[in-house]
């Protein structure tokens, strides 16, 4: 069976890392294992981690009054989930619930932080690494403001 | 093309029409002239107007999607005969594509021009299509039997497919850019966007093939109401390949 950390140096999503940044990451790391629908984060509570999917995918929700809840995004294989465990006040912005049986990699937030205050090397590149997920799904956001497919378009 | 007859509609039965969407119809015309995927004819609603409209199926009984936005395409969605000249335009590049697998791109509507490439492509096609909302997902059957890979905007009640704008479809689609090549169809401004996806998933501008459409009036390059710098859209298009008309979408007063 794969270990977690050869888990870890195989995953597409940290290969910008060093190896040495993934060994240290690894000790971050849990392997989980969502049902389908299940609840991943929570919107408004500690946000406590940070995933990686390895298989299913993952709504981006909220509640809208009168509607339910909202699908505002998915995420699938390979992709990551949740960067609020890095920002002040760490509580998760939104919620997220899985589609379909998802299996992903989770990191404790908590002690990424810590090991990232303690080596800002790792830091650094771990937020390099998430600042180019940030920034595409800002330029997608903002794509999408633009509401692509209408007539007027 | 310069006879006369370039510009006279002739008289055409719809023999089927289909409703595609809350706002879209799919015509199928009883005779016509024959179109080439990628080509469009003038279809002209008796006592409303003319409207570029691209072919939807080729082959037995020419189909053409519309979607009512205006009191041309509104009228043509209700006609039950509608005057037609052409076939205008170029083509998809089925040919210099032959042997590849080629990505479809497509955003709402935008995918009627790329049913006929579709359905010619078979297994080599790979189909990546974005649409606002479920409801408004064009040919739901055949995006099934094509393997489609759908995105939407705004999801509804029962919707499990991805949300996000198509080119994250792009980013993860499994595909070799250095084989491989695309052709796009949609609101420029998602093209634009989704050219961009698929260049920098490494695939060379000159693999890839993107329809314009700006205000066609004539059809036979004459009018200028189609020009786009130095080319007619309706005479040397609609299908461009990017590397050609790249600097032209990118200029905000083209």
């Amino acid at each position: 069976m794969q270990t977690l950390t050869e888990l870890i140096h195989e995953l597409p999503a940290l290969q910008a890392l060093t190896p040495a940044h993934r060994e240290t990451l690894a000790g971050c790391a849990r392997n989980q294992v969502f049902a389908s629908g299940e609840e991943i984060m929570r919107e408004g509570a500690a946000a406590d981690a940070f995933y990686i999917v390895r298989a299913g995918g993952v709504a981006i929700v909220t509640p809208v009054p009168g509607r339910g809840e909202i699908t505002i995004e998915t995420l699938h294989a390979g992709e990551l989930l949740g960067w609020s465990w890095l920002v002040e006040p760490y509580r998760n912005a939104f919620g997220a619930r899985a589609l379909g049986s998802t299996r992903v990699l989770a990191l404790d937030g908590v002690c990424l932080r810590g090991k990232c205050e303690a080596d800002p090397a790792l830091g650094y590149e771990l937020l390099k690494l998430l600042a180019s997920v940030f920034a595409q799904r800002l330029r997608d956001t903002r794509v999408r403001l633009l509401d692509l497919y209408g007539s007027n378009a | 093309m310069l006879d006369g007859t370039a510009l006279m509609p002739a008289p055409v039965r719809v023999a089927e029409r289909r409703r595609e969407t809350h706002d879209t119809w799919t015509l199928r015309l009883d005779g016509g002239p024959e179109l080439a995927p990628g080509q469009f004819s003038m279809l002209y609603a008796f006592g409303a107007g003319e409207a570029p409209i691209s072919v939807s199926a080729t082959g037995d009984g020419t189909e053409h999607t519309i979607r009512a936005v205006g009191a041309v395409t509104r009228a043509l969605c209700e006609a039950d005969a509608v005057g037609v000249r052409g076939p205008y335009g170029n083509t998809w590049p089925l040919e210099e594509t032959a042997g590849r697998q080629v990505v479809i791109v497509a955003g709402g509507i935008g995918l009627a021009p790329l049913r006929p490439v579709v359905r010619a492509l078979g297994s080599r096609a790979m189909v990546l299509y974005g649409a606002r909302a479920p409801r408004e997902l064009l040919y739901e059957d055949e995006l099934t039997s094509w393997g489609a890979q759908v995105t939407v905007d705004a999801p509804a009640a029962g919707w499990d497919g991805p949300v996000g704008v198509v080119t994250r479809l792009i980013e993860r689609a499994d595909f070799d850019p250095a084989t491989a090549a695309a052709m796009l169809c949609g609101p420029e401004v998602m093209m634009r966007f989704a050219v961009a996806a698929v260049r920098d998933r490494g695939m060379p501008a000159d693999a890839i093939w993107v329809s314009l459409e700006r205000g066609m009036k004539c059809g036979v390059g004459h009018c200028g109401h189609c020009q786009l710098g130095p080319l007619m859209i309706c005479r040397d298009g609609p299908v461009f390949r990017y590397d050609r008309v790249e600097p032209l979408m990118r200029a905000p007063e083209l």
